[in-house]
């Protein structure tokens, strides 16, 4: 059957969400942040609650959500994207209310904001993107960054003995009274990213069901700053970033799940 | 029998060339173009349109959402 036959509209099975704008993404081809954009759009869209919602995106590669999205973003200085959340779930409580951080961002500058939102039990979706490295700025360590993985500020890869242990942080934060759900994915396979949308949609209902703080972070690749090719990238990212930061469900309804004895 | 047949449409002249695409498709539909387009990357076509079954692998996986999935089923 020629392919024109096939290319009608009544015949289209899959298209990316509608509340994505034109404008072309900042990301460097195959960066990871691009899938975790469209997917959380895919989830607003398909709950139908585009109208309430309110993205929050601080510094760092992905900045720029309000161009990328038909329904609201704020923008929020370098690590404060949970004390704006804060202020607008608040003062708008019948929103969703979602932040979108990087590593550098939520585990670094931001860690007091995000600890302490997530023990206030701020009723908010936090999204993490966890790349191991600041991507923005051209590829620093972070406090995620692995030992021995090498950066511009650690060329020779980091030293643990005196730049500190990669720092594992949503496991730290499931422990927070306040938090309801904790969850971990990635985007390098179709199925990866079919996996995190369930997340998402379970993230967002918690908000809705007014549970807590649910946190959604995605291991994620930086090929620009890794040095690779995207699908080198996703390759040792499952080879080295995943025994560390192993997949899967950390709290799920206020209750811790994950063995925090496991190797990792 | 009825068989599967899909088709997909890349944006190929805002393709990034990324790659993710070909890497992802199970019917080896996918290859990289040899000129490029006006971003200057080799973007992403159906070589094999006859192997396409539409399970949206492709367009799941693009990180730009650059990729539609078309699908029908054909009575043989
Ligand atoms: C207050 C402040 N300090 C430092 C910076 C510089 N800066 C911009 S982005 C960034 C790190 C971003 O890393 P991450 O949050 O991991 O995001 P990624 O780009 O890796 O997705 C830093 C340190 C800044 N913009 N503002
Ligand atoms: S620098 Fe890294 S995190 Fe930023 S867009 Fe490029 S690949 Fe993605
Ligand atoms: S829809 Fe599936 S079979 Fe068709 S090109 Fe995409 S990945 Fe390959
Ligand atoms: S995944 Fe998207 S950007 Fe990457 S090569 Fe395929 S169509 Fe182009
Ligand atoms: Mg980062």
């Amino acid at each position: 059957m020629d392919p024109k036959d096939i290319i009608k509209p009544e015949n289209l099975v899959y298209r990316k969400s509608r509340l994505m704008s034109d404008n072309t993404f900042n990301f460097c081809p195959g960066c990871g942040h691009g899938l975790v954009v469209r997917t959380i759009a895919e989830v607003i869209e398909e709950m139908g609650i585009e109208h309430d919602v309110i993205g929050i995106s601080p510094v760092g590669c992905s900045v720029f959500l309000y161009d990328f999205y038909k329904f609201d973003v704020v923008e929020a200085a370098h690590g404060r994207a949970c004390a704006v959340a804060t202020g607008i779930k608040r003062v708008q409580p019948d929103k969703f209310v979602f932040t979108y951080q990087g590593d550098g961002d939520l585990a670094a500058i931001g860690t007091g904001e995000t600890m302490h939102a997530c023990n206030r039990g701020e009723n908010i979706v936090i999204v993490f993107i966890n790349n191991g490295i600041y991507g923005m700025t051209g590829g620093q360590m972070a406090p995620t960054t692995l030992e021995g993985m090498k950066t511009t500020t650690c060329p020779r890869g980091r030293d643990v003995k005196t730049m500190g242990y990669p720092l594992n942080i949503t496991p730290l934060l499931a422990q927070l009274d306040g938090v309801c759900y904790v969850t971990r994915h990635s985007v390098h396979t179709p199925a990866n990213v079919r996996k995190l949308k369930k997340a998402l949609r379970t993230a967002f209902e918690n908000q809705r069901d007014k549970k807590g703080t649910s946190i959604v972070e995605v291991v994620s690749n930086c090929n620009s700053g890794w040095g690779m090719s995207p699908k080198a990238a996703n390759e040792w990212m499952v080879e080295n970033m995943f025994k560390k930061y192993p997949l899967g469900d950390i709290k799920v309804d206020g209750k811790l799940v994950m063995d925090m004895n496991a190797p990792r | 029998m009825a068989k599967i047949q899909g088709a997909i449409v890349v944006e190929t002249d805002r393709c990034k060339g990324c790659e993710l695409c070909m890497y992802a498709c199970p019917q080896n539909v996918i290859a990289m173009s040899d000129e490029v387009n006006s971003i200057t990357r080799n973007y992403a076509y159906m070589a094999h349109p006859e192997a396409c079954t539409g399970c949206t692998n492709c367009a799941t996986i693009c990180p730009d959402g650059y990729i539609s999935v078309y699908r029908v089923k054909v009575e043989e």
